[in-house]
Parts: C-alpha cells; structure tokens; sequence
C-alpha cells in the first residue's frame, strides 16, 4: 500500500504521547489508517453531501411508519397538491404520497442492497478462482462472464426478471446476476495481480494452503476496488428495480415502490405532474448519493492518490 | 567489500548431514524449448552450518534455493534428492510439503518491502505462522511474536506488533521477515539474498541477526548471496556457481586463500582491496571477467566457462571438467586449477 510521507510522522510525534528515554528512537503509532482514510474522505465535499443525502433517505425508510400509512385511501382527498396534512400531497386513490415514497424506500433500497450482495456473493468466489488458479476454470468462468456481458445491464435484468415472475424476491435475483459480471471480472483482474505479489510467494513458503492464501493474502488486499464496485451496483440495482416494477415486472401494487409510483403517475401527468415527479427525484437523488460516496471512496482508497 | 575473511572453527560433524542436497537439477519449460537452470547441484549442511551459494545473477544460485523447499513454478522439472533429516522434500505430497514450510524450513526472500501481506498488522502475520504450525492460542501466539520482534532486534516490540508493514522501514520489514521465518524454529533458513535490497549499515544488523540466529538456535542456513563480503563475514563453507553448474566448493578461508578455478579467481579478483583503492590513481579499473553468462539453452559436455576463460585449452572444450577435490577438502571443476598469478 502507501507509504506514509514522512510529514505525518513529524506531525504526530508532536502528539503528547511521546515518552521520553528509549522509546525515543521509535515515533509514537501514527493515525490508524482508518482514521487517515476518513479525514481524507470528508475533504471531498461532494461525497459527504451525497453520504448525507444517503443517510437521509436510509432514516426515510427505517422510520417510515411514522410518515401514515402507505395504503390508506381517502377518496375524498384524490390528487391533491401538497398540504399540511399531506407534505407531498396524494395519489389518485387518496394515499399519502410521503408515505408512498417513505415505504417504497425500503423497497429500493433493499432491492439495491440485497442485489448487489447476491452479485458479490457469487461473483467474488468465481473471481478469486479464476483468477488465482487460471486454467480451464478460468477459460469457463471468463466465457460466461462474456456471455453476460453481451447484454446490457437492463435487458438482461428485464428478461431475466420475465422469466422468474414479478416479486421483490425475483427482482432481487434479476438485478444480481445481471451484475455478476462486472464482481467476476474486477475481483479476477485484481487476483491476477495480487497472486504474483511477493507476500503470496512468502506466504507458499511458509507453509500455507490455497484456502489460507486466497482468504488472508488475496481477498483482503482486493477489498477496495470490490467496495467501489458496490457503490456503483447499489445505484444501478435502484434504477433497476424502478425500471422492472415501471414495467410491471417488479414489486406488484399495492405495495409502494418508487417505479409502480411512476408507472401510475403516468395516467395522471397533465391532472397532477408532481406525482411523477418525487418519485423520479427519488431515484436520482438515491442513485446520486450512491454515485458520490462511490466516488469519494475510490478517491480515498485509491493507493496512488495524493495525500 | 573490505571485511576481512573471519576463520572459523568448522562445527563439529553430525552423523549425518541435516539437509543433503544430491545432484539437483533444474529445467525450466520455456515457449523458447528448454532452459537447464540448474545442473547437478550438491551439498550437505550440518546443524548450525552456514553454506553460502555464490555467482553472479543467472547462474542459478536463486533457482537452487527456491528448489529445496519446492517452491519453483509448475514448469519447472526438478530432478535429484533433497534430503531433509533423510526425508527426501521431492517426493513429499503438497500437504506434507506444507507442513515442512514454515515449520522445519523457511525461506526469507529478498525484497522486504514488497514480501509482507499490506492488509495486516505484523504481528497477525508472526501468530498466522504460529497458530498454523504450532497451534498456539492468539494470546500465547501474540506473546511469542514480540519475544520474535524483540530477536530480530526490532525496538520497542510490545508497540511494533501492532503496526502494518508500511510503517516500517526497508530494514525493519527485512526483520520481520526474518521472524516470521524463524517463528517455529525451523532448522533450515534459505536466505534469499537477504541483504541485497538494503542499505549497508542495516545490512551488517541483518547479517549479525541471522549469524546470533546460527548460535542461538542452532538454525543452519543457505545463504544465497552475490556479495562476497557477506560470504567471508558469514559463511562457513561456499558453493560457487557458473551457468547452472558447481565449479568449486570449499570452507570459506581455504577458498579465499587458495581458489582455484579460474571463474573464482575472477570473482575475488573484482573485489575492490583497501590497497587498491589507497593507488587508485588515474582511472585503474578493477579486474573484471570478460563476456557474459551463457544462455542455458543446454547443458554441453564441456567446460561451461571455457569461452571467458584465460586458461583455456583444447581439452576444456572436449569434455565435461568433474568436480574433484585438487586440495584437501576442496572440489574444483576445472583442468587447470590453481591461484591466479
């Protein structure tokens, strides 16, 4: 990894943990990495509004019980702009749009989440594989990464998702072998590299298995690019999700998702354009804040970065 | 190099040898045919021995080294007998291979700053070795980690084990190292030119760590190296090698003293002497050996250094020189042995 300037031992020995006599010679332990990475990541200031930004729609669907009631109707109140009772008004069978976009968070984000752990549960071992033993393996493994990746991201979610029938279940495993690929082919590239690593030689010669070595040596040091892969996966699996269930192919109604909410704005765009609008504003802002902390953490583990 | 050449006591002989190296060789399966990196390699190390392999790059004293522990890559072909305590590592299965690495044989490479695992503090990576060979529990692992730091002569060790690799320095990480390797008390340590990659002041430190290990623990070790200051402030005995072959082996002052091949004669000749340096006046060069190593694209039945060499005859190029003894003790594969002039 980097190695530390040599001005950040001089600002820490400054630290009035130095003691005096023999631990002279040693400087005091410097910042744990964890806490450089940090102070490196909140100088970007685009990542910590997109980190803000993420935590609020998070707090959006852990509380959402506390914005109503997504499903209750009100006929008496169709389609109506925002208000005090209602913030962003409601749909066209009287229910809370807030609420709406509260639960149909938890949706997206569990689609988003649980997909892109499907893709890295699967994709990662694939790619530890056939990067680290080569071979006929590898000759498979790459094939049918090709093989996938000869489509794009959302057609192969939306045939996918065709096939397996709408839930949320299904949408969650569409969206996650459609980003099997990109987890196969950045863990593999990362394996190839790090198997020549002296360490990975020094570790063979200690004695230790390809298990030991494939968990310990390789995987550990392939952790940052991988992290960054997710932060990209999450906000594609969002739109995915909002795509497939725009298309009737995701969450069925009368369960709120930010994708159905659009799909039944439509009919309604020239009586209440709002409608439309927060949810699509949803789903960028989600993919936005995903797409910035992504960016902001690339930044912050990227070895070759300065400072 | 201007150390002197340290005369030791040879150790008194086992009953038979600890590791007995016989007629190794090394082929390398290339997309260019077949690369004959090591040719008929032998040696015996006692307990508490120091041999040294010495030549210059690409006369196959790393190749050899990597073979003992079976470390080359899958093209390579190893031939010969590699006799650990009389168990043969050649014929071991992986996992028994796995069980003597580490354990009764280590191997310290020669770049300290890239052979430590980045992810981790140093001292998860002393307890991995301990916890794997020995089943120590973390905390008696941990424990035993900084009495390693501490005999590697690394300060402040309680606070070094929980640092990572890139805290350290070159000459710290080369320590470490040595540790890790030393951590279950093998009776082998293949040093891959430990000292190459470090500055000088902190390699005399790493040199005195592995010579304290030699009397301390009784650890014998291959020490594979193209300094010959190194060899003559460490060594007890000293394997030369040219183009894959042995060409003369001997304790280490009787080969300072008398060597005899002419590639030797060669080596020691491209040493710079205090004396020199005192007349070192306008621009006297050091001797060198002409040419260059040869491409192991085979393994000739003729003196492989014949085409460098100032004493060369018809019968250098007629046959293979054996490797017998031309002083007491001391094996040289050349028809014209003897000191230079």
């Amino acid at each position: 990894m980097t190695t530390a300037p040599d001005g950040e031992r001089g600002t820490t020995a400054a630290a009035p943990m130095s003691q005096p006599g023999p631990a002279m010679a040693v400087p005091p332990p410097r910042q744990r990495r964890s806490r450089r990475l940090l102070k490196r990541f909140f100088r970007r200031r685009l990542s910590v509004f997109g980190l803000v930004v993420l935590l609020l729609i998070l707090s959006l669907a852990v509380f959402a019980p506390l914005f109503g009631s997504p499903s209750r109707n009100d006929f008496g109140a169709v389609l109506l702009g925002p208000s005090a009772a209602h913030p962003l008004g409601t749909d066209d069978l009287g229910r809370d749009t807030l609420a709406r976009i509260a639960y149909g968070a938890r949706v997206s984000m569990q689609a988003g989440v649980m997909a892109t752990l499907l893709a890295m549960a699967v994709g990662v071992p694939l790619g530890l594989i056939a990067g680290y033993y080569r071979g006929w393996a590898d000759l498979v493994i790459s094939r049918f990464t090709d093989l996938l990746l000869a489509f794009p991201f959302l057609i192969l979610a939306v045939g996918l998702a065709a096939i397996l029938g709408p839930s949320l279940r299904n949408v969650v495993i569409a969206l996650g072998i459609s980003a099997l690929p990109s987890f196969i082919r950045v863990t593999r590239g990362e394996v190839l590299g790090l198997r020549e690593q002296d360490y990975v030689a020094g570790a063979v010669a200690d004695g230790a298995g390809d298990g030991r070595i494939l968990s310990r040596y390789v995987l550990p040091n392939a952790i940052s690019p991988l992290l960054v892969q997710a932060t990209v996966t999450v906000p594609e699996a969002i739109i995915g999700e909002s795509v497939l269930s725009f298309l009737g192919l995701g969450v069925q109604p009368p369960t709120p998702s930010w994708g159905t909410m659009l799909s039944a704005a439509q009919t309604f765009l020239t009586q209440a354009p709002l409608l439309a609008v927060w949810p699509g504003v949803a789903i960028a802002l989600a993919a936005l804040s995903f797409n910035l902390v992504g960016d902001g953490l690339r930044d912050t583990l990227d070895p070759k970065a300065t400072s | 190099m201007t150390t002197p050449v340290t005369v030791r006591a040879p150790q008194p002989s086992g009953d038979y040898p600890l590791l007995s190296v016989q007629d190794l060789r090394v082929r390398f399966a290339t997309e260019d045919g077949p690369v004959f990196a090591v040719n008929g390699v032998s040696f015996d190390l006692r307990a508490g021995e120091i041999i040294a392999l010495v030549g210059e790059s690409g006369c196959g004293k790393s190749v050899t080294a990597m073979a003992v522990p079976g470390l080359l890559a899958p093209t390579a072909t190893v031939t010969g007998r590699v006799l650990l305590a009389g168990r043969d590592l050649l014929e071991l299965t992986p996992k028994e291979l796995r069980a003597v690495r580490g354990k009764e044989i280590s191997f310290v490479f020669q770049e300290p700053m890239t052979s430590l695992n980045p992810a981790f503090t140093v001292g998860k990576q002393i307890r991995e070795v301990l916890q794997r060979h020995e089943g120590l529990s973390k905390k008696a692992a941990q424990a035993r980690a900084v009495e390693l730091l501490q005999l590697v002569r690394i300060p402040a060790p309680e606070r070094r084990v929980d640092e990572y690799p890139h805290q350290l320095s070159g000459g710290m990480r080369q320590r470490v190292m040595i540790a890790i390797a030393v951590a279950c008390g093998p009776k082998v340590l293949v040093a891959d030119e430990p000292t190459t990659a470090l500055d000088v002041t902190i390699q005399a430190g790493v040199l005195d760590i592995l010579r304290d290990l030699r009397d301390e623990l009784g650890t014998a070790i291959v020490l594979i190296t193209h300094d010959l200051g190194v060899v003559a402030d460490l060594a007890d005995r000293v394997v030369v090698m040219y183009a894959g072959r042995p060409v003369e082996q001997a304790e280490v002052h009787e080969l300072f003293a008398h060597p005899q091949h002419p590639y030797t004669n060669g080596l020691l000749g491209a040493v710079p002497h205090r004396e020199q340096g005192v007349e070192l006046v306008a621009g006297r060069r050091l001797a060198e050996i002409p040419g260059l190593v040869p491409a192991l694209r085979s393994d000739p039945d003729e003196c492989v250094f014949a085409p460098r060499c100032s004493r060369r005859t018809d019968v250098c190029t007629s046959r293979r020189p054996p490797l017998e003894p031309v002083r007491p003790g001391h094996p040289a594969a050349c028809f014209h042995p003897g000191e230079a002039s």
